[in-house]
């Protein structure tokens, strides 16, 4: 009989093709860079201080829920870091430390981990968060009076408020180019379109991101922004104005993407994305907020589980006729 | 291992094996395991004891009449008999032979072309073929598929014989018309073996190289034009397969008088390199990898089948058996490690399924052992088992494990509720 050596028994399939949560989560980042990068550049200091102090206070309450509840350790996998990250780019400059622990306590106590941690949130966990936030502290997003301060060279008042108070005309001082560009007041990481355009075709390339939501919420937007501007020009802005200002960007390629709240299926993923953009710019355009990014997202993640539910034949099923 | 590529976007494609290699005959071994299934009502090989004499083709069972047999690939005397549990928990003994190192071989074989034939002596032969569904009065069979296709990645098996064995394979495919009554009989094979499979005399059909393109399943949906309905068997649909390496097997039988006892298989290396081997049948799996220069080291992976869809197993003491195509070693760096880790719901598995199982919302039903639901709701009996979803999960959750577990669990249940009846 041949010498025994320890065998590893394991099931099938033994072949895996590598990826890893982590992986994927590290190349959210670093598609986020270029638009991070440069709200640091043009806010300096202040703005470094609030993404690094929002990652590390995600990172820090889902350690804190890992030990109070004797979980495993879950903070390597990258995923509270990504939430921090995208929370931090959603927030002004000057936002106040106590906002930044609260808004990352929200996304990932409230919008992540009560639910059961990774994969279980109903709810997109930063936008949860902005929404809470947004609603509660007023005064910190109205972006006009916390970048009061700021000079940067371009006209620093936030667009979608002017489009709110003053309509269409009050825009006509921006040019699509330097709105494209970056050249214009708002959160940290999502004003430079061009920058977050690139990162997310990375992510869509990489097949991190699922091209069909990102596309379809891009579609919705615009097509909805056009059919008001055809409507009333006087009343309503152009659908480019729309792309480039607020939160559309970000949430086009980093937020509503977002896996747990989003479907899988190919027409859930269209329905869902162009219903978010139509949502979007309702809410922009006669609703009451300025920008209606983070609630038309919440809507649509709630009816995700209903969505999903339209999906293929599976091959050999047997349909039961009543 | 493929890795995922860099350009995620574009869905991973396996191309089958599709260039076989020339096939090397394994020194005759110096015993041979034989695994006797306990037949219906769990009896043992009682016939047997140890130092009985066997011969060559010998038939080996627990009666003259029992279904379940094994056919002795050497000649010289019964060492040792042994219970033995298969990875699915069934109950089998374990007959190892002591060879004398000559071919003595058997005359039991009666060459008549009937279907009692089939069942009395080839459901043993190479590839397993069973015979069970033409002797079922509940079911009609009206085509066979001798299939030129192998089972997963890697192997190159049936695609071997086809190339090699044309000749054999037409007798086969002819006995198999007398034996079954079943006229029409097609043959998958890839693209590039049409050729020698127009010789056999029977409707040769073409497979794409994809995998999982060769699974019965997918070759229903493809090729014969009639998708199997998740609650029929093949043989329910009246379709048979049998491996092109079976129905070789059994013409070369009757050309030659002798039962087949030899098996093909390919063995594939840790640095992924194949080659393909003649053995006996119950050689040790530890002389097939001797033969071919592969060393065990602690902590690998010794795979019967292939990568995708194979059985992992403990000892190289374990022998080949008929339905053994392949033989896998996998450095425990280079193996997938499952985790724990929940769904996040990213869809790949969704989009690679070639069924178009939700599988998403299959795994979380199956996590909670709602193995009821799973079938009702979530298709859990449509699955193909090509292993695909594990394959690309992100999370590296176990899904093929736990879709045969489901599988498993509510045959157990129904097994139960048809006993109350």
């Amino acid at each position: 009989m041949s010498s025994q050596q320890k065998l590893v028994v394991a099931h099938a399939p033994y072949w895996h093709d590598g990826s890893k949560i982590s992986t994927k989560n590290y190349h959210v980042i670093i598609a986020a860079l270029p638009a991070v990068l440069m709200g640091i550049s043009q806010y300096g200091t202040p703005a470094l201080g609030v993404i690094a102090f929002a990652m590390a206070c995600a990172v820090i309450w889902e350690l804190v829920w890992n030990l109070v509840l004797g979980k495993s350790m879950s903070i390597g996998d990258g995923s509270a870091v990504v939430t921090g990250l995208l929370l931090g780019m959603l927030m002004p400059a000057t936002a106040p430390w106590w906002v930044i622990v609260l808004g990352t306590f929200i996304a990932i106590i409230v919008g992540k981990q009560i639910f059961g941690g990774i994969g279980f949130n109903p709810l997109n966990p930063p936008l949860l968060a902005l929404a809470m936030l947004v609603i509660s502290f007023k005064g910190v997003f109205d972006f006009d009076e916390a970048l009061r301060h700021y000079d940067l060279g371009f006209i620093m008042t936030y667009p979608l408020a002017d489009l709110k108070a003053f309509g269409p005309a009050a825009i006509e001082k921006f040019s699509l180019g330097d709105l494209f560009m970056g050249r214009q007041a708002g959160a940290i990481g999502s004003t430079f379109g061009l920058g977050l355009i690139v990162g997310g075709l990375y992510l869509i390339l990489r097949g991190y991101v699922r091209w069909e939501i990102s596309l379809s919420f891009l579609a919705g937007v615009f097509i909805t922004a056009l059919l008001f501007n055809l409507s009333d020009s006087a009343k309503y802005a152009g659908p480019l104005f729309h792309l480039f200002t607020g939160y559309t960007l970000i949430a086009a390629f980093f937020l509503v993407p977002e896996d747990s709240s989003s479907p899988a299926n190919f027409i859930p993923m269209l329905i869902f994305g162009v219903l978010a953009g139509v949502m979007t710019v309702l809410i922009r355009n006669i609703g009451a907020y300025v920008d209606g990014v983070p609630f038309s997202i919440l809507l649509m993640n709630l009816a995700n589980p209903l969505l999903d539910k339209i999906r293929p034949k599976a091959i050999g099923k047997v349909v039961e006729n009543a | 291992m493929i890795k995922r590529s860099f350009l995620g976007l574009v869905k991973p494609r396996f191309e089958y094996n599709l260039a076989p290699d020339p096939v090397q005959d394994v020194p005759l071994p110096k015993t041979v395991t034989l695994l006797l299934k306990a037949g219906q009502n769990g009896g043992g090989a009682t016939a047997l004891k140890v130092g009985d004499p066997v011969k060559t083709g010998q038939k080996l069972a627990s009666s003259p009449d029992s279904a379940e047999y094994v056919i002795s690939s050497v000649t010289g005397s019964v060492s040792a008999m042994a219970p033995y549990v298969d990875a699915y928990g069934r109950q089998c003994t374990a007959i190892t032979i002591q060879a004398s190192g000559q071919d003595d071989w058997d005359d039991g074989f009666d060459k008549a072309p009937t279907l009692d034939t089939a069942l009395k002596f080839f459901e043993y032969a190479p590839g397993n073929p069973s015979f069970k569904a033409f002797a079922d009065p509940e079911k009609t069979i009206r085509t066979i598929v001798v299939n030129g296709m192998e089972q997963d990645l890697l192997l190159t098996v049936n695609q071997c014989v086809v190339q090699n064995e044309a000749a054999d394979i037409k007798s086969g495919v002819e006995a198999l018309k007398k034996m079954t009554g079943v006229d029409r009989i097609l043959m998958t094979v890839p693209e590039n073996l049409v050729q020698p499979a127009t010789t056999t005399g029977a409707e040769v059909k073409t497979v794409r190289g994809t995998y999982p393109e060769g699974l019965p399943h997918m070759i229903m949906k493809d090729v014969v034009g009639q998708v199997v309905s998740a609650d029929d068997t093949l043989a329910d649909a009246g379709v048979v397969f049998v491996s092109a390496e079976a129905v070789a097997a059994i013409g070369a039988a009757f050309n030659a008088g002798q039962l087949p006892v030899t098996k093909v298989l390919t063995v594939a290396g840790k640095d992924g390199s194949t080659r393909n081997v003649r053995t006996r049948i119950g050689t040790p799996l530890g002389d097939v990898l001797q033969a071919c220069n592969v060393t065990l080291t602690e902590r690998d992976r010794l795979i019967l089948g292939g990568p995708m869809r194979g059985i992992a197993t403990y000892s190289e003491d374990l022998p080949v058996e008929p339905g053994t195509d392949g033989v896998v070693v996998q450095d425990d760096v280079d193996s997938a490690q499952a985790t724990d880790y929940p769904c996040i719901n990213c869809g790949e598995c969704v989009r690679i399924c070639p069924v178009r199982i939700p599988v998403n919302m299959l795994v979380r039903l199956l996590e909670a052992r709602l193995y009821e639901d799973a079938a009702a709701i979530y298709d859990l009996h449509c699955c193909v088992e090509c292993g695909l979803c594990s394959y690309v999960c992100i999370s590296r959750i176990p899904i093929f494990q736990y879709i045969k577990l489901g599988k498993y669990e509510l045959s157990l249940i129904e097994t139960a509720e048809a006993a109350n009846e």
